[in-house]
Parts: C-alpha cells; sequence; structure tokens
C-alpha cells in the first residue's frame, strides 16, 4: 500500500445559485475577436515578414535607415500599428485564458493578470508612441550620434 | 439431425479465465476531521474473459474488502452511476471489459475528478447536478396546453436526437481540464443538456438557455481538447455539441 498525495480533495461546493451571474456577451466578442484578429494577424505578419526579409535585396536590407524609410510612409505606420494593437490585445486575451484556466487561487489569478495588462500597456503606449513620433534626424542631436544619411 | 450436431467439429471452448491486478484508489474520510490521505490498494481477482471491471469490483467487494465503496445501479450502461476513472480514462465499469485492457499490468481504477470525493470511489455530484438544473432541463413553452401531442417532424427531431442520449454520468464534465481547474465551469454535460431542448423544434426556451450559457463559466470556457467526445459512454459528439451551442449565441449577437 503505497501513500499518495490527495489529488481529489473534497472542496466546497460552489455557491449557487446565489453566486453572482457573470452573464453577458463578454467572452463572446473576445471569442470573435480572437477568430477574426488571428486572420488579419496572418496577412498582416506575413506581409511584414516578406517586405522584410524575401523582397527586393532582402535580408541584407535591414538597418536603421530601413526602418527609418518604413516609418516614414503612412501604409507602413497603419500596417505596423495595427500589427502591434491586434497582436497584443490577441496575445493578451490568449494569456488571459490560459490564466483563468491555470491558476484556480483568486490571488495568484489577480497578480497573474495585473502583470500581464501593465505589460500589455507598457508594449502598446511605447509602441504606439514610436511609430508615430519616430524622427531619424532629430533636429538637436549631436551629429556623432545620428545615422549617416540625415548629414548626406 | 441431432447426430450432425454432435458430431461437428467446432466446440464452444470455455471462457478463459485470467487473474488481474486491480489499483483501486481509497479515500476515507475520518470520523474526528483530521487530514486523510487517498491511496492505492491492491487487488488480486481471477475474472473471466466475459468479465467487466464492475465484475471485479464486485468480486472484491464481496469476496475479499466489504469496506470497498462504489457506485452502481443497472450494471447494463443505461443508468450512469459507475462512472469512474479506469487506466486514467474516465468510462463506465460496467460497460469495460477486462479482457479489453492491459492485463499484464495492474488496472487502476480512481473516482472521477474535479468533484468532492466522498469515499473511495464515490463522489459528490451536486455540483455537476447544479449545473444540470441550472439550463433548466425540462420543455419550456407558452401558450395554452394543446389538446394532443406536439408534433413535430422525423426532420426535426433528428436535429438533437444525438444529445438525447446523455445518461447523466459525469464522464464529460470531469473528464473536462477546465472543470478541474475550479469547477466553475458549467461543463460538457450540461451543454450537452441545453443543446437537447435549445434544438428542439416544440421547446420556447431556447433563447433564455443561451443567455444562461453565455456566461463567463458557459460556452466560451470550452477550449475543444475533445476530452469530454472521447469520455462519453455513449458516443455523443460532445464537442460538436458544443460548438453549435457557441454558432447560435454569434448568430443571435450578430
Amino acid at each position: 500500500m503505497t501513500t499518495i498525495a490527495d489529488p481529489k480533495a473534497p472542496r466546497p461546493p460552489r455557491a449557487r445559485p446565489s453566486r453572482l451571474t457573470t452573464r453577458g456577451n463578454t467572452e463572446l466578442y473576445g471569442w470573435v475577436f480572437m477568430r477574426a484578429s488571428g486572420v488579419i494577424l496572418l496577412v498582416l505578419i506575413f506581409g511584414h515578414l516578406f517586405v522584410n526579409l524575401v523582397a527586393g535585396e532582402g535580408v541584407k536590407a535591414i538597418d536603421f535607415g530601413f526602418v527609418a524609410g518604413k516609418w516614414a510612409s503612412p501604409l507602413w505606420q497603419v500596417w505596423d500599428l495595427l500589427m502591434l494593437w491586434l497582436a497584443m490585445i490577441h496575445g493578451t486575451n490568449g494569456v488571459r485564458t490560459i490564466i483563468n484556466d491555470y491558476a484556480s487561487r483568486d490571488g495568484l489569478r489577480l497578480a497573474l493578470k495585473g502583470l500581464l495588462y501593465f505589460a500589455f500597456l507598457v508594449v502598446v503606449v511605447l509602441g504606439t508612441l514610436v511609430i508615430f513620433t519616430f524622427d531619424p534626424c532629430p533636429t538637436d542631436a549631436p551629429l556623432d550620434l545620428l545615422p549617416s544619411f540625415c548629414t548626406a | 439431425m441431432t447426430a450432425a450436431i454432435e458430431d461437428s467439429p467446432t466446440k464452444v471452448g470455455a471462457v478463459p479465465s485470467f487473474t488481474v491486478t486491480m489499483r483501486v484508489m481509497r479515500y476515507l474520510p475520518s470520523d474526528e476531521g483530521g487530514e486523510t490521505v487517498a491511496h492505492w490498494d491492491d487487488f488480486q481477482v481471477k475474472v473471466h474473459g466475459t468479465d467487466r471491471v464492475l465484475d471485479a469490483l464486485h468480486m472484491i467487494k464481496w469476496e475479499q474488502d466489504g469496506s470497498l465503496t462504489f457506485r452502481r445501479s443497472c450494471a447494463h450502461g443505461v443508468c450512469g452511476s459507475d462512472a469512474m476513472r479506469i487506466n486514467g480514462r474516465n468510462r463506465l465499469a460496467c460497460k469495460t471489459l477486462l479482457k479489453d485492457l492491459d492485463i499484464t499490468k495492474p488496472i487502476t481504477v480512481e473516482p472521477i475528478k474535479g468533484l468532492p470525493v466522498v469515499k473511495d470511489l464515490v463522489v459528490d455530484m451536486e455540483p455537476f447536478f447544479a449545473s444540470y438544473r441550472e439550463i433548466m432541463p425540462f420543455l419550456v413553452t407558452t401558450g395554452h396546453e394543446p389538446t394532443k401531442e406536439r408534433l413535430q417532424s422525423a426532420e426535426q427531431r433528428a436535429r438533437f436526437d444525438d444529445t438525447t442520449k446523455c445518461i447523466l454520468c459525469a464522464s464529460c464534465t470531469s473528464s473536462c481540464p477546465v472543470f478541474w481547474t475550479d469547477g466553475q465551469y458549467f461543463g460538457p454535460a450540461a451543454i450537452v443538456n441545453a443543446h437537447r431542448f435549445i434544438f428542439d423544434s416544440r421547446d420556447e426556451g431556447g433563447a433564455q438557455r443561451l443567455e444562461i450559457l453565455n456566461d463567463k463559466e458557459g460556452v466560451w470556457r470550452c477550449r475543444t481538447t475533445f476530452n469530454c467526445t472521447e469520455a462519453c459512454p455513449r458516443g455523443i459528439e460532445v464537442t460538436k455539441a458544443i460548438q453549435e451551442v457557441k454558432r447560435a449565441m454569434i448568430t443571435r449577437a450578430f
């Protein structure tokens, strides 16, 4: 007779039906968003990879100037912004469901989700800021810090 | 004629018998309310090729250890009382032939997961039935009672035929990893039984049931892992039913 830790410790039955109802369309919209954004992201990401790595000179073309050139065009600004936002919301929602599925303790779940949303905010705010305020040649910067094409 | 039969070379062979080791999860709550730990007990049983896991459990209870506790009622796969985890898979003990399992190793029998264990293989089914009751598993109609039967065509009946087969054994719900997390998810069985009425042409409570299942703990927690479909002893396409309920909600919302 081997003794093992009790894997199925009795739990108190859930407090139904008195528990607060969590009905609503939030999860429905989340579910639909995951599918829709997934399809759009397929196009955006593979388009991004093709333009950066395959088209023209290929992977050798990527440098500071290449990225600066892309963000000078509104098309790539919108493309990258969409990619950033959709990927971040898609990924965050995915991780949120994973946390819901695996973290059963309320405190742990709250902490993990707090961390997740904080990371989401930082990345989205910073990314959006960079895409729209990116200037490869700031006027008041010392010359030796600027890329060569700024002085040309 | 009789002679011909007696001379027949084909003989009915004796049913082969063999010895199996049953490794059963035992759990006995203490009277003093102290900590109790589940443990495995091994039993050697001599069984026949026609015996099922339930027969082996009976032999243990009747001949070796009368304290072994498990549920069974009809013993023929209809009442849904003896769902248990056999060799790590949720099955009905009365529908699982021992000869179909690997008898060279001990056969493990545990209570189904995710529900509080009362004793040995008996679990508290109340959380499971609470979810079942919540989806209103009864005919909902409006207006006057008709003076004859509520008729429906063969096609209308076929629409929900699969989900009428449920015997509420909890094999599906207790095989669902999302249900294991915190037991708040409605679970496949409740959704299957909601499906049975949502797609019934005679029923008028469909919108209400969709509303109930459009919950944080409703159909959207399904991750389509297909554990439930695999576990169902009645062969119900459980995951498909859940997806059909999801689709009904989306077409209703947009």
